[in-house]
């Protein structure tokens, strides 16, 4: 488990948007506030999907600043593992349900003289809280979002409505692009860019600004990785002394929170580093899909990131 | 030209590096005395194209051969605070894109650093190059004057007398480096003083 | 328990003192016979009853008293207490943080009413009853962080989290072992340490780092650390080194046991929920050789520690030239028996001294 403590909620609401995505609304069960939180921060949700724990993060998108309830909308990947399956139909009002404390891997550099938010699809959750924040607490932003279709436009309406000067939306299906040469053309210095969305996405904006002599650190992006299925295999956790099978659509953390092994982890998803674990040995391959260990660190085959690499081989003996 | 190797240090010290071309919207170059033969060195036509230089010479000749670059803007000016506004107002105007050259002594990099971060370049995104004098700008840690160009270790204080220790620890907000009392805990008993890196 | 406060000096005539009660709370730092840095890094959750860990901000009967001694501080060198402009917003978080605490965790002394921004604040040991719009710094006598920290113990660093490293882009810091808040304003983690000799090289602040940047909302942290201090004075300040400086050579073999103080920091962490900056707080508890020393398993241990401490860490912690002096004073009170592990005094386990004292 992670050091804080978890919080119980119950779903107040749960509204379709569209045909992939719903939003989930949660107040504290046997009311009381909930921890106000930063812009940009995501809460782990635990789902008992029958015998199957899962958690999964996801973003904070109401107003950070609102401790009576919070909101996450959740986009259905309908060939993920089923976490996002599992909210959309099973989840229902009334339901009381774990969640963390808010976490922010994502949050604002409050010392930009503007901030320029480009968002994809669902990733468009982290903004809606950070816009919030500066609406509350005053600054420059822009938004550039794409979407799918207009139908597909999660929070469209009430961005363009509230922010008819600073939100910009792009279709993909009417040939809208964003010009982002031209959009980051003329900047004013101190300008950070955020963007949440698709890898290539974030991979075309980090690497167009780096072209036009953007420094890294005005560049921020999330990029949560979904743990992937693979080939089982055996773990033997030397502190515990236990002896874990990984299932084909279980990650290693979640093994080893099934069989009671304590393992820290904040965004499990390969980019904040917590559930780094040190290698005692080992007789094969590793799958390695984390951002947080370098590519020495991976080649080295001492260290692994539980949430979201896997291995293939004979032994792995890991130091919890 | 030789450049002086510092010796290594904490954590805090600055570490130069060797100018570089990047790509970028705009190039400031600022510079003062020998630190001009780093701008010499990266210059390239395109660059210059869209350079703005700072040279500040401090009684170097090399000013004829910046201006020879022909860069978009060049002003050259007798000491850093006659500059100060005119290198405020160039960060001030300045668009993402700009790319930040400092070379010459410490005090001038340093300062030139400050005003640069101030506008919001990551002190990580500019580049510097040392060239020329060692002496250091030092800010006394009891009377908070900051004193240009010291050369000797220790050093009375010119604004309150105290004798400092001239530490490497090193401020970027205040580009300046720390002196500390060296007699406070055996008052008259100062070492005599020697160069920094003697 | 009612607290009675202290009327004491933490400079000239010096009349501060422990009593009782705070002798037996005293954090003591030594969790063995020797000592070298560690990232020694524990949950801030309570503790036992009445020890300095039980609430998350401690109060104790020097409080009244170091606040006043802060104000004094303030007052001639008001740059000991610096916010950077982004900063604002942890400074808010921060007063939410030590006023809700406060407020909870002693309700007689301290209220806190709110109606939605509307915030009344009640500090009866102070005299201070204020109410303010939160997040309205027009509503305050002071900057967020400096109006809380006027009135809380300890010193606070309120540190930025971006590019992966923590920034020290605001503080208030008048109690600090030797460093100077105005110089070090906007330094990452590794550069406000660079000082500290061997630390860097056994790579403690790469993991020390690595911990405070995951520290959750909801989880805060804390550790010990200490130094030593001629004089229970609190503000041991670069600024002022050229003033107090000369103190550390008054002590005498007479006097060591009363003028040499142990200084303890209860480093606390704190992840600041708006803004996502961590805050610092460093909580200074003083106290003199000759009231350590009258705890038989503190006093074998303290003897050990200054005794085996490499130069390196003795220079930096500033007391080389008086060790000997200090060793020829603690080793009375060390007759060579064991120590039981862990700082806890263990007063009805550890035996007495066994020699006599000379």
């Amino acid at each position: 488990m992670s050091g804080a403590q978890k919080i119980a909620v119950t779903v107040t609401a749960v509204v379709p948007l569209n045909d992939l995505v719903t939003r989930f609304e949660f107040r504290r069960t046997g009311g009381g506030l909930l921890p106000t939180f930063s812009g940009g921060a995501h809460t782990v949700v635990e789902m008992r999907d029958g015998d199957t724990p899962r958690m999964n993060p996801y973003s904070l998108m109401s107003d950070p600043m609102d401790q009576t309830s919070y909101a996450i909308s959740v986009r259905r990947d309908d060939v993920g593992r089923g976490g996002s399956l599992f909210m959309h139909n099973n989840v229902a009002v009334g339901d009381e349900m774990v969640i963390s404390n808010p976490v922010n891997l994502f949050s604002l550099d409050l010392r930009a003289k503007k901030q320029l938010f480009i968002a994809g699809g669902i990733g468009i959750t982290p903004f809606l809280a950070q816009i919030k924040q500066m609406e509350r607490l005053g600054g420059r932003w822009e938004l550039h979002y794409t979407c799918r279709s207009e139908a597909l436009g999660s929070y469209v309406d009430e961005l363009t409505t509230q922010h008819p000067n600073e939100a910009n939306v792009y279709y993909d299906d009417q040939d809208q692009r964003i010009d982002l040469k031209a959009l980051l053309d003329g900047q004013p210095i101190g300008t950070h860019i955020y963007v949440c969305g698709p890898k290539g996405m974030i991979d075309w904006v980090r690497n167009t600004a780096a072209a036009e002599g953007w420094p890294r650190e005005g560049i921020h992006y999330e990029e949560f990785l979904a743990p992937q299925s693979g080939k089982p295999f055996e773990v033997k956790l030397a502190i515990s002394n236990k002896v874990i099978q990984v299932g084909e659509q279980e990650s290693l953390l979640e093994a080893m929170e099934r069989s009671g092994v304590d393992a820290p982890y904040l965004c499990r998803g390969g980019a904040c580093g917590q559930c780094e674990t040190r290698v005692i040995d080992y007789t094969g391959n590793f799958i390695h899909r984390d951002h947080w260990l370098d590519d020495a660190e991976h080649a080295s085959g001492e260290k692994i990131m539980p949430c979201v690499s896997r291995f293939e081989g004979k032994t792995l003996v890991l130091d919890r | 030209m030789s450049k002086f190797e510092f010796p290594t240090s904490i954590i805090s010290r600055p570490v130069y590096g060797t100018l570089e071309p990047r790509d970028g919207s705009a190039h400031l170059m600022i510079a003062d005395a020998t630190g001009a033969q780093a701008i010499l060195d990266v210059a390239t036509p395109d660059m210059m194209a869209k350079a703005h230089i700072i040279y500040i010479p401090k009684g170097a000749e090399f000013g004829h051969r910046l201006r020879a670059l022909n860069p978009a803007q060049y002003y050259e000016g007798p000491s850093y605070a006659a500059a100060e506004q005119r290198i405020a107002k160039a960060f001030g105007d300045a668009k993402m894109g700009l790319q930040v050259y400092l070379s010459g002594s410490e005090g001038v990099m340093g300062q030139a650093q400050h005003a640069a971060m101030q506008a919001g370049v990551p002190h990580t995104a500019i580049q510097t190059e040392h060239r020329g004098s060692t002496a250091r700008r030092m800010q006394c840690v009891h009377c908070k004057g900051i004193t240009e160009d010291v050369a000797t270790d220790p050093f009375q204080c010119s604004h309150c007398g105290l004798h400092l220790f001239v530490r490497d620890h090193y401020s970027r907000r205040l580009a300046a480096y720390q002196g500390v009392n060296i007699d406070a805990e055996d008052p008259g008993n100062v070492p005599e003083a020697k160069g920094i890196y003697e | 328990m009612t607290l009675q406060f202290n009327d004491e000096t933490f400079r000239d005539d010096y009349s501060f003192h422990n009593s009782d009660r705070a002798l037996k709370r005293f954090p003591f730092p030594f969790h063995e016979d020797s000592y070298m840095y560690s990232v020694n890094m524990e949950q801030h959750q309570g503790g036992p009853a009445d020890s300095i860990y039980e609430k998350r901000f401690d109060v104790d009967e020097h409080y009244v008293s170091e606040m006043r001694d802060r104000a004094m501080v303030l007052a001639d060198d008001p740059l000991r207490c610096q916010s950077l402009p982004h900063m604002t917003l942890a400074g808010w978080d921060l007063l939410e943080l030590i006023m809700v605490s406060k407020s909870e965790d002693y309700p007689d002394l301290f209220e806190l009413h709110r109606d939605g921004d509307q915030w009344r604040w009640v500090n009866k040991p102070m005299g201070i009853d204020d109410s303010f719009t939160f997040l309205d710094e027009a509503t305050l006598p002071y900057g967020p962080m400096e109006y809380i920290t006027r009135q809380t113990q300890g010193d606070f660093c309120v540190l930025d989290q971006r590019d992966d490293n923590l920034w020290m882009d605001a503080g208030t810091i008048t109690t600090q072992a030797d460093w100077s808040l105005d110089f070090d304003l906007g330094m990452n983690f590794f550069e406000w340490h660079a000082p500290v000799p061997m630390a860097h090289e056994k790579g403690i602040f790469v993991r020390a780092l690595k911990f405070l940047l995951n520290i959750q909302q909801g989880a805060p942290a804390r550790r010990l650390n200490w130094t030593l201090t001629v004089n229970p004075l609190l503000d041991t300040s670069p600024e002022n080194y050229h003033k107090w400086g000369i103190q550390k050579t008054s002590m005498t073999p007479e006097t060591v046991g009363a003028k040499q103080h142990l200084r303890v920091e209860l480093q606390t962490f704190f992840r600041l929920p708006r803004s996502n900056a961590l805050v610092f707080p460093i909580r200074c508890y003083l106290c003199s050789f000759q009231d350590l020393t009258k705890t038989p398993k503190w006093a074998r241990r303290l003897h050990r520690v200054i005794r085996d401490l490499p130069d390196e860490l003795a220079t930096y912690k500033g007391f080389i030239d008086n060790r000997p002096m200090m060793l020829d004073y603690l080793s009375q009170f060390d007759d060579g028996l064991p120590t039981s592990l862990g700082i806890w005094p263990d007063l009805d386990t550890e035996p007495a001294l066994q020699k006599r004292l000379i």
